[in-house]
C-alpha cells in the first residue's frame, strides 16, 4: 500500500467511526454508544502500552496502575470540588507520567523476565495502597457525582464523550506516528535492536527507555481518565494485575509494535466478549479458544496479518 | 497475645507450605523452559474441584486428593505436549497469550461442568476438630496440612538433591543448552516435571480447599504469589521456592492478624482494620521489588 493510499484510508476510517454515534442513534441503538466508547478508551491504552511494549522492546505488566491513577485522580478531585476536565484530565495525565517516571527510574534497572515483575510488583502495591485509603473508597471504588465538564461540549451527552474519546484517540496515534519517526524514535528502535551498541555510541539508554516508559505510561492516565467518566466512577478493578494483563493481551493480540496493534487487540478482544457474551454464557471459552488461535498462527498478530505496516 | 501470635505464625507456616506446593512446579518451569506460564494457577483450580467432587461422590478425602493429583497430572501431561512445547522457543509475550488463553478456558470449562456456584468441600470427619498442642488449641486440619506440606518439601528436597533424575533437574535449569549437549533428554524430563508440578498444584487446591473456597478464579489471586515467591526464592530453585514461600506465607499472614492490632494503638479501629491487611500486602511487593533492584537472580540463584 503506498503512503497515499493508506492515507485516505485512515481518513475514510476516522470519518466512518465519527459518524457511528449517529448511525446508533437512528437504528435506536443508543446503548452502543456507550460501549463503543469503552472500545475506543481501552484502544487508547493499549496503544499507549504497545509503545512501551512495541517500540521500547519493554514488557511492562503493570500498565494497569496508570490507567486507574487516571481514574483516581478525576474521581478525587472531583470529590474535591474540581469539575472541569481542562484541569482535571491534565492533571491525570501528569499524576500518571509522575507515577511512571517514579517506577521507571527504579524497574529500568533490571531487564527481561525481571521488568516484567519489577512492574507487577510495583502496580499491585499501588493497588494494595488504594484500596486501604478511606477516601479513595477502599474496596468500593470512587464515584463520580457527574461526568467532567469540557466546555463547550457537553459530556453529559454519550455521543460528546464518544467524539471527545475519538479525536483524543486519532490525536494520540498522529503523535506517536510523528515520535517514532523523529530522532527519538529512530534512537528507541535502535536500542530495541541492540542496546549495546547504542550505549557504545554514546547514547543516554537509560533516558530514552524511561521517557518512552513516561509516554506510554501517560496515554494510560489519559485513557483512565475517560474511563471513569465513562464508568461514573473509579474502580479498584481498574488497577489489579488482571487488568494489566488483559491490555497486555490486547497488544499482542493485536499485533506488537504495529501501530494500530494496541486499538485493533483492544476492540477485537472487547467486541468478540460482547458479541460472545450475547450468543452464549460461556464466551471466554471461546474467546480462549481465538487467542490461541492467535499464538499459533498469527504470531505477529492481526495486524501483522495484512502485510508489513509500521 | 502469645496464643494469637503462634496460631497465625502456624498459620503462616501453613499457607506458606501451600504456596510451595505450588510454587515448586512453577519455578521448574520457569527456570528450565525460560516460560512464563499463567495458567499454573488453573491447574490448581482444577485440581480443588476435581477433588471436591471426588470426595463428594465417594465420600472420602483421601480419594478426593488422589483423584486431583493423577487428574491434573494427566491434564498436564496433555497440555504439555499439545500446546506448551509449541511455545518454549517463542518469546514471552506469546506464552502470556497463550497462558492467558488457557486460563479463560480453564474458568469456563469448569463452570460449565461445575456451574458458577462455589463447591463446598468438607476437611475429613476425623480431623475437623481441634487438638490441644503444647497447651494451646489448633484446628486439626490444619495440623495435617502443615504435615503434609512439610512431607513434600522434604521429598522434593530428596528427589532433586540426592536423585540422578533430580541432577538432571537442576542442570537443566543451571543451563538448559549444556545439559542437552551432555546427553540429558530436557524436553521428555520436562514432561514429567511438568506432570510432577500439576499433582503438586492440585493437592495444594485439595488441601486449601475446605479452608477457602472452591471457586472459579481462586487461582488467579494466589498465582500471582506463586511468582512473587519464586522471584523472591530466584528462579529455578527448589531450595528457593521453600525460602520464598516460607516467607511470604508468614510475613501475609501475620501482617494481615497483627498489623491491624499495632494499627490500633496509633490510629483508630477503622482505619486500621482497613490499613492492615493492604499493609501486609504491600510489605510483600516491597520485598520482590526490592530483591529485584538489588539481588534480581534471588535468594537462591539457580541459573549458572
Amino acid at each position: 500500500m503506498s503512503g497515499q493510499t493508506r492515507h485516505r484510508l485512515e481518513a475514510a476510517l476516522f470519518i466512518a467511526a465519527a459518524a457511528l454515534p449517529l448511525a446508533l442513534q437512528a437504528f435506536g441503538e443508543d446503548y452502543y454508544i456507550g460501549f463503543a466508547t469503552r472500545l475506543l478508551i481501552f484502544a487508547l491504552a493499549a496503544t499507549g502500552l504497545n509503545f512501551i511494549v512495541g517500540y521500547g522492546g519493554m514488557v511492562a505488566f503493570g500498565h494497569a496502575a496508570f490507567f486507574g491513577i487516571g481514574a483516581y485522580t478525576v474521581a478525587l478531585l472531583m470529590a474535591a470540588g474540581l469539575f472541569t476536565a481542562w484541569i482535571a484530565w491534565p492533571v491525570a495525565v501528569a499524576a500518571a507520567a509522575l507515577a511512571a517516571l517514579l517506577i521507571g527510574a527504579v524497574s529500568l534497572r533490571t531487564r527481561g523476565v525481571y521488568f516484567i515483575m519489577i512492574t507487577l510488583a510495583f502496580a499491585q502495591m499501588i493497588y494494595y495502597s488504594v484500596i486501604s485509603l478511606k477516601f479513595a473508597g477502599g474496596d468500593d471504588g470512587l464515584s463520580l457525582e457527574q461526568r467532567s465538564t469540557l466546555v463547550p461540549f457537553d459530556l453529559a451527552d454519550p455521543a460528546t464523550l464518544y467524539w471527545v474519546t475519538l479525536v483524543l484517540l486519532a490525536a494520540c496515534l498522529a503523535a506517536l506516528k510523528r515520535l517514532a519517526a523523529s530522532r527519538y524514535g529512530h534512537a528507541l528502535t535502535g536500542l530495541r535492536q541492540n542496546e549495546t551498541r547504542m550505549e557504545a555510541l554514546g547514547y543516554p539508554v537509560q533516558q530514552i527507555k524511561l521517557v518512552c516508559f513516561v509516554i506510554g505510561s501517560s496515554v494510560a492516565g489519559l485513557a483512565g481518565a475517560l474511563l471513569a467518566n465513562q464508568n461514573g466512577m473509579a474502580s479498584p478493578s481498574q488497577l489489579y494485575w488482571t487488568q494489566s494483563g488483559m491490555l497486555l493481551v490486547m497488544v499482542i493480540l493485536g499485533g506488537v509494535g504495529q501501530r494500530f496493534g494496541g486499538m485493533l487487540g483492544a476492540i477485537t478482544l472487547l467486541g468478540l466478549e460482547e458479541i460472545l457474551g450475547r450468543l452464549t454464557e460461556y464466551s471466554h471459552f471461546y474467546v480462549g479458544i481465538a487467542l490461541l488461535g492467535v499464538v499459533l498462527f498469527a504470531p505477529r498478530g492481526l495486524a501483522g496479518l495484512w502485510g508489513r505496516q509500521k | 497475645m502469645t496464643q494469637l501470635f503462634l496460631e497465625q505464625a502456624l498459620n503462616g507456616l501453613q499457607f506458606g507450605l501451600m504456596l510451595f506446593l505450588l510454587a515448586a512446579g512453577l519455578t521448574l518451569v520457569f527456570g528450565i523452559m525460560d516460560m512464563v506460564n499463567l495458567s499454573h494457577g488453573s491447574l490448581y483450580m482444577g485440581g480443588a474441584y476435581l477433588g471436591a467432587a471426588a470426595a463428594q461422590a465417594s465420600g472420602s478425602f483421601l480419594i478426593g486428593v488422589t483423584a486431583a493429583m493423577l487428574g491434573m497430572a494427566a491434564v498436564g501431561i496433555l497440555l504439555e505436549i499439545l500446546l506448551l512445547q509449541r511455545l518454549y522457543q517463542r518469546d514471552h509475550l506469546a506464552q502470556v497469550l497463550a497462558t492467558f488463553a488457557l486460563v479463560l478456558i480453564a474458568n469456563d470449562v469448569v463452570r460449565m461442568i461445575w456451574g458458577p456456584q462455589p463447591l463446598l468441600l468438607n476437611p475429613p470427619a476425623a480431623l475437623a476438630g481441634p487438638v490441644e498442642l503444647f497447651g494451646f488449641i489448633y484446628p486439626a486440619y490444619r495440623l495435617l496440612i502443615i504435615g503434609v506440606g512439610l512431607a513434600v518439601a522434604v521429598f522434593l528436597y530428596l528427589l532433586i538433591t540426592h536423585t540422578r533424575a533430580g541432577m538432571w533437574v537442576r542442570a537443566g535449569a543451571a543451563n538448559r543448552e549444556m545439559a542437552e549437549a551432555l546427553g540429558v533428554n530436557v524436553r521428555q524430563l520436562f514432561t514429567v516435571i511438568f506432570a510432577l508440578g500439576a499433582a503438586l498444584a492440585a493437592a495444594a487446591g485439595v488441601l486449601l480447599g475446605p479452608l477457602l473456597a472452591v471457586q472459579v478464579g481462586m487461582g488467579e489471586n494466589i498465582l500471582i504469589l506463586a511468582f512473587v515467591v519464586i522471584v523472591i526464592g530466584g528462579i529455578g530453585s527448589i531450595r528457593g521456592a521453600l525460602m520464598g514461600s516460607l516467607l511470604v506465607g508468614i510475613v501475609d499472614t501475620l501482617g494481615r492478624a497483627l498489623l491491624p492490632t499495632l494499627l490500633r494503638a496509633i490510629t483508630t479501629p477503622e482505619v486500621a482494620a482497613h490499613l492492615g491487611p493492604a499493609l501486609a500486602s504491600i510489605m510483600i511487593y516491597l520485598l520482590m521489588a526490592s530483591m529485584l533492584f538489588w539481588r534480581p537472580q534471588g535468594l537462591f540463584p539457580a541459573r549458572a
